[in-house]
């Protein structure tokens, strides 16, 4: 009906993925990702590979941020991304990470198809700027 | 405005419908997210899965924040899964007011079934939508039941008339309490005692739970009392001890159902399965005694009538904007140039023109479509 008025949002998972217990990060995103008006679903911490995608593709999320600080995003990361391709979810989902990544890394993540990794002092703006710019589009 | 089409299904929309009956997980999320967001065509969607849907139990679970509602249906999908069932899980949070952001934190507490789809979790917030909560999450438990969940869960806090709505659309309501949540008129107020089939004590192994079951208890007992009471002061017409009666009293006692108060231990999973099972019996007692009919019948008859109510205000709505948008009519109101009963009966004026010429017979392609 189209008088009915559409009540779109950005729909964000914030991902703590593997052995790594610092999340103040993720705490700090998951909040100014509220107050910019999205809706945030935080997976909580210590969340294997195989939750984040469960994860992701129940929420139907937009945005897929992960948080790692513990180096072992080499590991991680590409098999969230392969979870995603299983159920038909990685095309139309905008894979971030944040936390600390070496350069070397970061290329070979982006290349895996990472859409953007976020270092510590990013401006909180220049991530939401970043996804307001680069939301999938969704049929 | 609509046009006949309200509830067509376009092509990539039936397709999605299939996809989500043949058991696609990324189809449900998607439909789930297309009813959250009305979507265009969201109708159509919801409307081709309602022959589907009716096979599961909803049971909806509510409960002041932080008494350990999240926790507690982390362990009853477990237990659900257990014994073979499949679960759905709708979580509403309320989202902010000012900037329409949300937390959803319940998925924390889903910590029993890792990588298990057989759990599908969903967290919604509510976007401010003035009755479109309860709407949108009957829609989603649609969306579960059609998908084949046997057991859908609604959880939310049980916090004003909102999420009251919300938890009325299910089946069996548990309303969670926690010891030393305050005296017995807190229990009393915003109509917490009236929705619960059953009352769940949980921490049920901190100080004061007993106390809280008794109280409990007392209330759920004195809930009865009034309704007792009633019926004898009908009954106080007739004759007293007429043969009719006995039949009477008997329909009574097997028609209503007695809340149970249960107590459990969510964090250990303590007093999961016997609630459980009372959840059971609850809906065997809706089963047996027709009350499910009536439960649902009742259930429809709110959702035509907000549907109706929505669709009407859309209407109004667009008529406001076709009179020069609700700024300028206020601004005339303000400058006493009219009133404001006088600019809602211009608006309303064409629209229940339109229905009365309906009523008189007149043929409107529209109105044989309308739901």
């Amino acid at each position: 009906m189209s008088a009915e008025q559409e009540t779109q949002a950005v729909r964000c998972l914030v991902a703590k993925v593997g052995l790594d217990g610092h999340d103040r990060g993720a705490h700090v995103i998951a909040r100014a990702f509220r107050d910019a008006g999205f809706e945030v679903v935080y997976s909580g911490l210590h969340r294997a590979p195989d939750e984040i995608v469960q994860a992701a593709v129940q929420e139907d999320v937009d945005v897929l941020g992960i948080s790692i600080l513990s180096g072992a995003h080499n590991t991680l990361v590409p098999k969230v991304i392969e979870g995603l391709k299983e159920y038909d979810a990685f095309e139309d989902t905008l894979v971030l990470v944040g936390g600390i990544i070496p350069d070397d890394d970061e290329t070979e993540l982006k290349k895996l198809g990472v859409a953007e990794v976020f270092g510590p002092g990013t401006p909180m703006e220049e991530t939401i700027e970043f996804i307001r710019n680069n939301l999938p589009e969704r049929a | 405005m609509d046009g006949p089409d309200a509830t067509a299904l376009g092509d990539d929309d039936a397709e999605l419908v299939g996809d989500l009956l043949d058991g696609s997980h990324r189809a449900l999320a998607r439909v789930i997210t297309r009813i959250e967001n009305r979507t265009a065509g969201y109708r159509g969607i919801v409307a081709a899965l309602h022959e589907h849907t009716g096979g599961a139990d909803v049971i909806g679970i509510t409960g002041a924040p932080g008494a350990g509602k999240s926790t507690l249906v982390d362990k009853l999908a477990s237990a659900y899964r257990d014994r073979g069932d499949t679960v759905g899980v709708v979580a509403v949070d309320p989202s902010s007011p000012y900037t329409g952001g949300a937390v959803l934190g319940d998925r924390i507490r889903m910590a029993s079934n890792v990588g298990d789809m057989d759990v599908f979790f969903r967290s919604m917030s509510a976007r401010g939508q003035l009755g479109g909560l309860s709407m949108a999450t009957a829609d989603a438990v649609k969306a579960l039941d059609a998908f084949g969940k046997d057991a859908i869960i609604i959880e939310t806090v049980g916090a004003g008339q909102n999420e009251v709505d919300v938890v009325r659309t299910a089946d069996t309501v548990a309303v969670l309490v926690q010891p030393g949540s305050g005296d017995d008129v807190q229990t009393l107020k915003a109509g917490i005692l009236e929705i619960g089939d059953v009352f769940v004590v949980n921490k049920a192994d901190m100080d004061g739970a007993e106390r809280t079951l008794a109280e409990l208890e007392e209330m759920v007992h004195r809930r009865e009392g009034p309704t007792k009471g009633l019926d004898g002061g009908h009954h106080g017409f007739e004759v007293p001890d007429h043969p009719d009666d006995e039949s009477d009293g008997d329909a009574d006692g097997s028609a209503e159902w007695s809340p149970e108060v249960c107590r459990t231990v969510a964090n250990t999973g303590e007093g999961v399965d016997s609630l459980i099972e009372t959840f059971d019996a609850h809906a065997t007692h809706l089963r047996e005694s027709g009350a499910i009919e009536a439960t649902k019948q009742r259930r429809y008859a709110e959702e035509i009538r907000t549907l109706v109510r929505s669709d009407v205000g859309a209407l109004a709505t667009a008529e406001i904007e076709r009179h020069g948008g609700i700024e300028a009519l206020a601004a005339s109101v303000r400058r006493r140039e009219t009133d404001p009963y006088s600019v809602a009966a211009e608006i309303v004026g064409p629209i229940a023109e339109c229905v009365e010429a309906d009523a008189d017979g007149a043929e409107r392609p529209e109105s044989a479509t309308e739901r």
